[in-house]
């Protein structure tokens, strides 16, 4: 199992490295570049001034060299004039060049400085990150048991009116996407004009304080998005094993209904799921941003938009690092956990 | 809690039942006017083809029809009461309790994420009121008793742990937890190796004897139910057709249907020149397309339109204890020997055209094979085989599952290349050549035949064009015309009506998609075919067709045949030599006769006494081998065979765990791989003794 698990990680590393590496060649494309020049230094800047700009700051070097200068295994961009360096990559608002070590990339802690927030992207990304991590710890808390209910019982007995009606509400939530559900509960659900006000149409309160009425919403909106799809994959899943043999032998040694399906059912339909339900997570990451937009709710998925439309490039990449680790971290507790579900499979 | 534990009398009763299925479009019927009872502590055996209905009488004994089956007509009485009367809960109350089932397929039958212990104990916990505690000492006795090792190991494992002979010792075992009245035996050995076959028969016969359970015992192989029943009733689409003991029907049947499945299944005597088998004429006909009047009529040698095919025809009695369903069985002359057979000569057998020399298969395994690492294993999968195949012989390969006789197949056909060894074709030597870089005559010379008919068709090509792509492929004809000719040549060659050439394989029944699957493999004029089992899949009355089939085209093309099977009925009916197989090792090889009469191999011994054999005046010498064939991951040292030989302790000084045998040659180019020494062998006592008919 050890030795699984390095090798897995290894392969993470190297799908990570290969993966920011695309982010940021995108990221620091020349318009890209050009557009960051005159952001930050003068919006009527010349061609030749842009390049110059460009120049002294190291940004016109080859892709691979600044590639491992973020990453922080190549020491940074440093300009020399007249034998003393003037210009240090590292060195950010706040520190003086001699305090600034050579080497200042990721690995040494240093995701870069915002442009758009005017603060230190690992900062931002972690402030914003709680934010989020609170929205979908609610949003799975809700999401994955209801999706297994729904689908279990769906399953249990195909063609049934209960099946029949589940399944139209799964299908009916997973055709709805985030932007329309969204849009329909606030104005049904939070607007004092039409149907009860139940709740409010903003989650910025929820950033402090999470309160039923402020967080309800947000997590509705998530959650039953995915909860359709997980559902039909439990149901699939739960039909199939209703039809083995097993379930019969179970049946004919005089195990009730109930207990077939607690007992002998269950462990065996959601072997399936587990893994849709694992790679769920990242998924939800693109919810998140719609509706972090939409709620008002300043999380991760806010800040990627932020960033994104203001060309705030080290930000984008520090999100873009974030989303990789966490589709991959899933991925390894989906391949961990299907281990414990599925006796068959044994990692020595 | 068992009900009416005074009872006396049948403890089944089942009473002119009728079961239909519900679709769509129709009601199918699918068991009609069946009726059979057991008495207390006696087994009896339901046989038929699939199709006939068996297991669907056995699934409404247990009133688990499904959603669209249900019982039309008639009772089925457990002990008095009326099953299709009871509550679910009094049901669920005798199910598992009271009557008990074993399955087919062990491994679909058993809860692949749960632990054996938990399964086997369920059934004290929920029938008994046991305790834990109680529920396990109890599942511990039963696992002994059902002589599986390490029982405490056994309840702690997972069903993927254990081999498919253990998986069905378990089914037992969970079957009679409760000790039944009545256990229902569906094809319970089916998907087993004779050997193990063998084991399991003898155990629930014993058990049976212990616990004075009665059986009803569903199989579609008449020797088995000869070795296991009392009482025997035979089915036919959806009808009992004959029924009564076990040596009233076997020796003196009174249905043509009887009568027509005895002949087409090999028994020793059967000779495929002097006394071929009788295919059944025709197809088993669809629920919903059964004839009126007798369901066998147009099959039947005997049929006299306007009496068979009038009205219902009842069950009558044909002496005591002993019923049929056929308005003339006083008329038929039941002793009149076989006439329609026509006796052919046996052909000249060429020079050699297949030559295999010290050929060895390693696979190299990861210890770990789902995720690498761990150390590399080596599965000797075929060591040291040497053998020659001569122009139209039938080579005859028997052995059980892991016995390297597949891997053999896919070595001579290139889908492996081999290890060491030479194989020798015409004069050029294949064995390491991938059948990628085989030449197009070289492919067409080799052909084979697959075990499952039903998967080796594409689906969604028709009958003609899959045999003309094989033409293609084997670039035989200049142009379209020429190989379309070629091809209802070949549906001539094994008797397909020439308009299945725009037939669908769905359309097909099995034995017809085999003959398409051997028009396939002679199209391009093969040299060799090798048949992987090629008749296993098929019903009795096919088989008999199918392999008469082969049998005809060897013989016009002159073809060398290597025929790989299990069934030793068939390869002593068929072949004119054997080879038989153990753990990769080739122990014994000869002539048909020389193989299957003494001096044998001790593996060939205990194998041939292992096959049920359907006749009433044949004697077996009763040898059951002990445990599951060794891993070739891990064979033993020595002799492969010496784990579960009977005759180790006659060869000196432990020399069977040390050395593997050499190749003795006796006479008549008879090979036998084993130590024991000449005066022992010499000594060996036949296994299938035949007495003279009565």
């Amino acid at each position: 199992m050890g030795l699984f698990i390095l090798r897995r990680l290894g392969v993470m590393i190297l799908t990570a490295l290969c993966l920011t590496f695309i982010v940021f060649t995108l990221t620091n494309l020349e318009p890209n570049l050009e557009k960051l020049a005159k952001n930050q230094a003068n919006a009527r800047m010349t061609d030749d001034q842009v390049i110059s700009w460009l120049d002294n700051r190291g940004y016109n070097d080859p892709m691979l060299i600044k590639y491992g200068r973020w990453l922080g295994v190549l020491p940074h961009f440093t300009r020399e004039e007249d034998g003393e360096v003037v210009y240090s990559r590292c060195a950010t608002p706040g520190t003086t060049i001699e305090e600034a070590g050579s080497f200042c990339g990721v690995l040494q802690g240093n995701w870069g400085w915002s442009t758009v927030f005017q603060n230190e992207v690992l900062e931002i990304l972690g402030v914003r990150g709680w934010q989020t991590a609170k929205l979908m710890f609610f949003v799975m808390l809700v999401m994955v048991p209801g999706a297994l209910i729904v689908g279990v019982l769906a399953g249990m007995k195909e063609g049934s009116k209960l099946d029949r009606s589940l399944s139209t509400f799964s299908i009916g939530t997973t055709a709805t996407p985030e932007y329309v559900s969204g849009v329909i509960f606030i104005s049904l659900l939070a607007s004092p004009m039409i149907g009860p006000n139940w709740f409010v149409g903003s989650a910025q309160t929820a950033m402090d304080n999470i309160t039923f009425e402020n967080f309800t919403l947000p997590v509705l909106t998530i959650a039953l998005y995915g909860m359709g799809y997980i559902a039909r994959m439990t149901r699939a899943s739960m039909t199939e094993v209703m039809t083995a043999q097993y379930i019969r032998t179970a049946r004919l040694k005089g195990v009730s209904f109930q207990q077939i399906v607690l007992k002998h059912a269950l462990r065996n339909a959601l072997i399936a799921p587990f893994t849709v339900i694992m790679l769920q997570l990242p998924w939800l990451l693109n919810g998140v941003v719609i509706v972090e937009t939409l709620f008002n709710f300043k999380g991760f998925g806010w800040t990627l938009v932020q960033a994104a439309g203001n060309n705030d490039i080290e930000l984008l990449l520090g999100v873009s690092i974030i989303s990789v680790v966490v589709v991959l971290v899933t991925q390894l507790i989906s391949d961990i956990g299907y281990v414990f579900l599925n006796p068959r499979i044994r990692i020595a | 809690m068992k009900q009416n534990p005074d009872y006396q009398g049948p403890i089944l009763e089942i009473d002119k039942l009728s079961i239909s299925f519900f679709t769509r479009l129709r009601e199918i019927p699918a068991v009609m006017d069946f009726s059979v009872s057991v008495e207390p502590g006696e087994a009896v055996g339901l046989v038929g083809e699939s199709g006939c209905g068996k297991s669907t009488v056995a699934l409404g004994v247990m009133q688990d029809l499904g959603k669209n089956g249900a019982i039309v007509g008639g009772s089925i009485k457990f002990k008095g009461r009326d099953l299709g009367e009871m509550s679910q809960e009094e049901l669920r109350d005798i199910r598992g309790n009271e009557i008990a089932m074993i399955y087919q397929e062990p491994m679909a039958s058993l809860n692949p994420a749960m632990r054996i212990g938990k399964q086997l104990m369920e059934v004290p916990l929920l029938h008994d009121n046991a305790t834990e505690q109680e529920a396990y000492d109890l599942a511990l006795q039963v696992v002994t008793d059902v002589k599986l090792p390490d029982p405490k190991r056994m309840l702690d494992s997972y069903p993927h742990q254990l081999s498919g002979g253990q998986q069905q010792r378990i089914v037992i075992a969970m079957a009679l937890m409760s000790k039944p009245a009545l256990l229902i035996l569906d094809e319970p050995t089916t998907a087993l190796d004779v050997t193990v076959e063998a084991g399991i028969v003898d155990l629930v016969k014993d058990l049976g004897k212990k616990y004075g359970t009665s059986m009803l015992f569903i199989s579609h192989n008449l020797g088995l139910v000869l070795e296991t029943c009392d009482r025997v009733c035979v089915m036919y689409s959806g009808e009992a057709v004959e029924d009564g003991k076990i040596e009233e029907v076997f020796d003196r049947m009174r249905h043509p249907y009887t009568q027509a499945l005895f002949r087409s299944i090999p028994l020793p005597g059967a000779d495929k020149n002097a006394r071929p088998l009788v295919a059944i004429p025709g197809n088993f006909p669809l629920p919903h397309e059964r004839p009126p009047g007798c369901n066998f009529g147009p099959r039947c040698d005997y049929f006299e339109a306007g009496r068979c095919d009038q009205g219902v025809i009842p069950m009558r009695d044909a002496g005591p204890g002993h019923h049929s369903r056929c308005v003339k069985f006083e008329e038929i002359d039941w002793d009149a020997p076989i006439a329609a057979a026509t006796e052919t000569k046996s052909r000249e057998i060429g020079d050699p055209v297949l030559k295999v020399g010290n050929l060895k298969k390693y696979y190299e395994v990861a210890a770990n094979a789902l995720f690498g690492g761990g150390e590399e294993k080596v599965v000797k999968a075929n060591e040291t085989l040497d053998f020659e195949a001569r122009e139209s012989e039938t080579l005859a390969i028997v052995g059980e599952s892991g016995c390297g006789k597949s891997t053999l197949a896919k070595v001579l056909m290139g889908l492996e290349t081999a290890t060491d060894g030479t194989i020798t074709m015409g004069n050029k030597e294949i064995q390491s050549t991938p059948i990628e870089k085989r030449g197009t005559k070289q492919v067409a010379e080799i052909q084979m035949v697959f075990q499952n008919p039903f998967d080796t068709l594409n689906p969604s090509m028709t009958v003609g064009r899959q045999i003309i792509r094989a033409l293609e492929v084997f670039d035989y004809g200049a142009n379209d015309a020429e190989r379309r000719e070629r091809m209802l040549q070949l549906l001539d060659l094994v008797k397909l009506p020439r308009e299945f050439a725009d037939r669908m394989p769905r359309q097909l029944s099995g034995g017809q998609k085999q003959r398409v699957g051997i028009a396939r493999a002679f199209a391009g004029d093969a040299k060799i075919v090798v048949a992987d089992e090629p008749v296993s899949a098929l019903d009795v009355s096919v088989q008999a067709a199918v392999t008469d089939l082969l049998m005809e085209i060897q013989r016009e093309q002159k073809t060398t045949l290597l025929f790989i099977s299990h069934d030793l009925s068939i390869v002593r009916y068929l072949s004119d030599r054997v080879m038989v197989m153990y753990l990769g090792h080739v122990v014994e090889l000869g002539t048909t006769d020389q193989v299957f009469s003494p001096p044998y191999h001790p593996y060939t011994e205990a194998l041939l006494s292992a096959v049920p054999i359907a006749d009433t005046s044949v004697q077996k010498k009763h040898i059951v081998l002990e445990g599951d064939i060794p891993s070739a991951m891990n064979p033993p040292p020595g002799c492969p065979f010496q784990t579960r030989c009977r005759w180790k302790e006659k060869v000196p000084g432990g020399l069977c765990e040390k050395e593997v045998p050499p190749v003795r040659r006796l006479e008549g180019g008879h090979q036998i791989k084993c130590h024991l020494s000449d005066a022992e062998l010499a000594a060996m006592e036949p296994v299938i003794v035949v007495h003279a008919a009565e």
